[in-house]
């Protein structure tokens, strides 16, 4: 059996990535573009260096550009990067985008992986209807027209897809909202008629974007793997990008920690460290080993995507699940263990706080989660 | 054929041919398990017979070295060897604190002759050890132990309360850890000292618990002679020793959070006694709880897995049986919890031979120890607290 630990090449991508995301990614980034309403909403010479460090094409093959990595690689530089809270397209192009496009895409719409590895085509995810994830649920209608299919329907929640070049957008070509069967897979031209792209403003001030569909006529050539067969692709994206996400909120639930006991050893009360209070110390050793069964978690979910284990859906949602439940425990006694502090918008905390609850509801929470390890294990 | 490939094809032969077919189901009681020891007395013939086939090859201790009784296997055969026992849902021959704790501690720390003396009797099952550690004062300040060892030339003499010996009526030695110089550190005039259970002056009374069992005992012991050759270590450095058994201890206390191979999980036994309704467990914020303990069951284990590869690898940060301990023992805990709400009323029958849920009230109560003995909860946040996050 595999061991749990990393391989020398995959910590030494994890030492490039934490090297690139604290000296050209810091957290003062991302306050510079949230003040400054940056329309882009990333750093184009962050982006530039990591593109050229390779992390956009961690998970394409060589044959298409990429590094070949995979997808423990690719969850070491989705960690780091939830420490700094680095905004760039990684999740959306790099591991949703690429991953759409290896699982379902034919030879010719493959082709695009060369430009996703060199970070000059972005793609985006569209397939959330309503404030909850709920992957089924789509009344998104793609009607057959001719020798292609008209799309008419409303997405939200879509990362980064107000910088996209291509739109993954599920919709309906048979049965009922709700229903699995039924579902395709589309890529759409974000610039074809009838598309728009509205950019929504979050808590943690990163990028995503409404998109309304309204008869938009595309090409037959634009469905991604089988129509009405879209849903067990997506369940397989998902599976990788709950795992992913997972990754990213053991990054920044790990920094909320570790400044939360930084400033323990800083701040004097009663003319002591604050460190010296039990009631403090015990907490913050319980958000530790709750952080160390997280890193488990999610190492052994990342290495069943890698394996194509059949246990990776389980150990995905179980990943997402204890991610999302540790991070907003870490993010929670985070700010309140720097007290008066945690809650000004001076000090970094509150940003952890910010990023992390979109991030817990970003394909699913920790109940939708645990719902699913329940039905995955026959209850 | 690698080595390990017919390694694994001998072993299941001989697995097949050796193992008693009645000896081939999980434990359905904390009767089943065999002990071994003087005064055991064997369940059934083939109980002593699995005890003594798998004695002979030293597959009791399978990765002790072979010059004192072990099977001397290393980490791939010994693998393979349980996985070899699981398949054929084995039990293991012998539950031994010998194996578990004073025989590493002896391996690790102990004079040739000391192992010599005490290795091959724990390996065949005829000697049965218990520890004695904790005192009436001595708690989670264990270093603040009061026994107290009187040297008088070749030989100490012992007086002193222990408290929580498990099975101390029921073993046949004990190693012990007494006060030899109370001038020092408190640390750092510790001793462990290793004597035995018939030696005059040594005697036990068992504490009823709530489970209303008595796994536990007191243990008083009354100018007893302990000669210096029964000195584990050097004398007074005791505390060393103490650690690394309690480290120890910690693991296999932790463990019982981990559903055992054949063991049914905790999932199975929901559904089992509440029932499916559309696929799903009927009880809604049950099973939310079910799903819940579910996901952190699979994170404990993967941890446990991870803390030995890391090991193995040279990496990690130590100290992390405080974390699998702490972790390990509020999972079973919960389990229990869970076990009961999902039995209902079923669960908490307190006596009979056919209760549905078997002696669930009383193993219930029984984990409510786990988070206190081998270093309370709050002792292991302690060391996270201090040796890990530096916090103090």
């Amino acid at each position: 059996m595999q061991k749990l630990v990393l391989t020398e090449e995959q910590q030494m991508l994890k030492d490039a990535a934490h090297g690139l995301f604290t000296e050209q990614g810091p957290v003062s980034q991302l306050r510079k573009l949230r003040d400054e309403k940056d329309p882009q909403g990333y750093a184009t010479e962050f982006w530039n260096q990591a593109v050229e460090l390779g992390l956009a094409g961690v998970l394409i093959p060589e044959s298409h550009g990429g590094s070949g990595f995979g997808h423990v690689g690719m969850g070491q530089v989705m960690e780091q990067g939830g420490r700094t809270l680095t905004a760039s397209p990684l999740f959306a192009s790099g591991v949703l985008g690429a991953s759409a496009l290896m699982l379902a895409g034919n030879d010719s719409q493959k082709e695009t992986l060369k430009e996703v590895a060199a970070g000059t085509h972005l793609m985006a995810l569209a397939i959330d209807e309503s404030g909850r994830h709920q992957p089924s649920r789509v009344a998104t209608k793609a009607e057959a027209s001719g020798s292609g299919f008209v799309l008419t329907g409303n997405k939200t929640f879509v990362v980064d897809g107000h910088i996209a070049n291509t739109l993954v957008v599920s919709a309906r070509t048979s049965g009922a909202e709700g229903d699995e069967q039924g579902i395709t897979l589309f890529l759409v031209d974000p610039k074809a008629e009838g598309v728009s792209v509205e950019r929504t403003i979050f808590p943690d001030g990163r990028n995503y974007a409404k998109v309304a569909l309204q008869n938009v006529t595309i090409g037959s050539d634009a469905v991604l793997g089988e129509q009405d067969k879209g849903f067990a692709t997506l369940q397989k994206l998902l599976d990788i990008g709950s795992a992913h996400l997972a990754a990213e909120l053991l990054g920044l639930a790990s920094e909320a920690c570790d400044r939360a006991v930084a400033y323990m050893k800083e701040r004097k009360q009663f003319g002591v460290y604050i460190s010296s209070f039990q009631a403090l110390q015990h907490r913050a050793a319980h958000l530790w080993g709750e952080l160390e069964l997280v890193k488990s978690l999610v190492l052994k979910a990342l290495m069943a995507l890698d394996a194509d284990d059949e246990r990776a859906s389980l150990l995905a949602s179980a990943a997402k699940a204890k991610a999302s439940q540790v991070a907003e425990l870490a993010t929670n006694e985070g700010v309140q263990l720097h007290g008066g502090m945690g809650m000004t918008d001076e000090f970094d905390i509150g940003l952890y706080m910010k990023r992390a609850r979109p991030v817990q509801l970003l394909l699913g929470d920790a109940r939708y989660h645990a719902d699913r390890v329940a039905r995955l294990n026959g209850f | 054929m690698t080595d390990l490939e017919s390694f694994r094809q001998e072993t299941r032969a001989w697995l097949e041919e050796n193992c008693p077919e009645s000896m081939r189901s999980p434990f359905r009681s904390d009767k089943d398990p065999c002990w071994g020891g003087r005064k055991f007395t064997f369940q059934s013939e083939d109980q002593r017979l699995w005890l003594q086939r798998m004695a002979e090859k030293g597959w009791t201790a399978p990765d002790w070295p072979a010059e004192y009784g072990g099977g001397g296997l290393n980490k791939d055969e010994h693998k393979i060897l349980l996985e070899e026992m699981a398949r054929i849902k084995a039990r293991p021959p012998l539950n031994s604190f010998g194996i578990w704790m004073i025989g590493p501690a002896l391996l690790k720390f102990g004079s040739e002759a000391l192992k010599q003396q005490h290795l091959p009797p724990i390996v065949r099952g005829e000697i049965r050890w218990c520890q004695g550690y904790s005192e009436p004062g001595a708690g989670s300040d264990l270093a603040g132990l009061q026994t107290k060892a009187e040297d008088k030339g070749d030989h100490f003499i012992v007086n002193g309360q222990k408290i929580w010996t498990s099975y101390a009526d029921k073993a046949d030695w004990m190693f012990a850890l007494v006060r030899t110089n109370p001038d020092v550190k408190k640390q750092e005039g510790i001793s462990l000292v290793l004597f035995d259970m018939e030696t005059p002056g040594v005697s036990t009374r068992p504490i009823k618990l709530i489970s209303g069992e008595s796994p536990f005992c007191e243990t008083f012991l009354d100018n007893v002679k302990v000669d210096k050759d029964q000195v584990v270590g050097e004398v007074d450095k005791g505390w060393t020793i103490a650690k690394y058994l309690l480290t120890h201890e910690r693991s296999m206390i932790g463990n019982m959070g981990s559903t055992a191979a054949g063991q049914k999980t905790l999932a199975q036994q929901a559904v089992h006694a509440v029932g499916l309704e559309n696929g799903k467990l009927a009880d809604s914020f049950l099973r939310a709880e079910v799903a819940d303990w579910t996901i952190d069951s699979i994170a404990y284990e993967l941890t446990a897995e991870r803390v030995r590869d890391e090991a193995k690898a040279g990496q990690g940060v130590g100290n992390t049986s405080a974390m699998l301990k702490y972790a390990g023992t509020e999972l079973n805990k919960r389990r229990y919890e869970l076990l009961v709400a999902l039995y209902g009323s079923e669960g908490l029958l307190w006596e009979g031979d056919d209760r549905p849920a078997g002696a669930l009230p009383q193993q219930w109560l029984r984990t409510k120890g786990n988070s206190i003995e081998g270093g309370t909860t709050e002792v292991q946040l302690n060391i996270i607290a201090k040796n890990i996050l530096g916090l103090g």
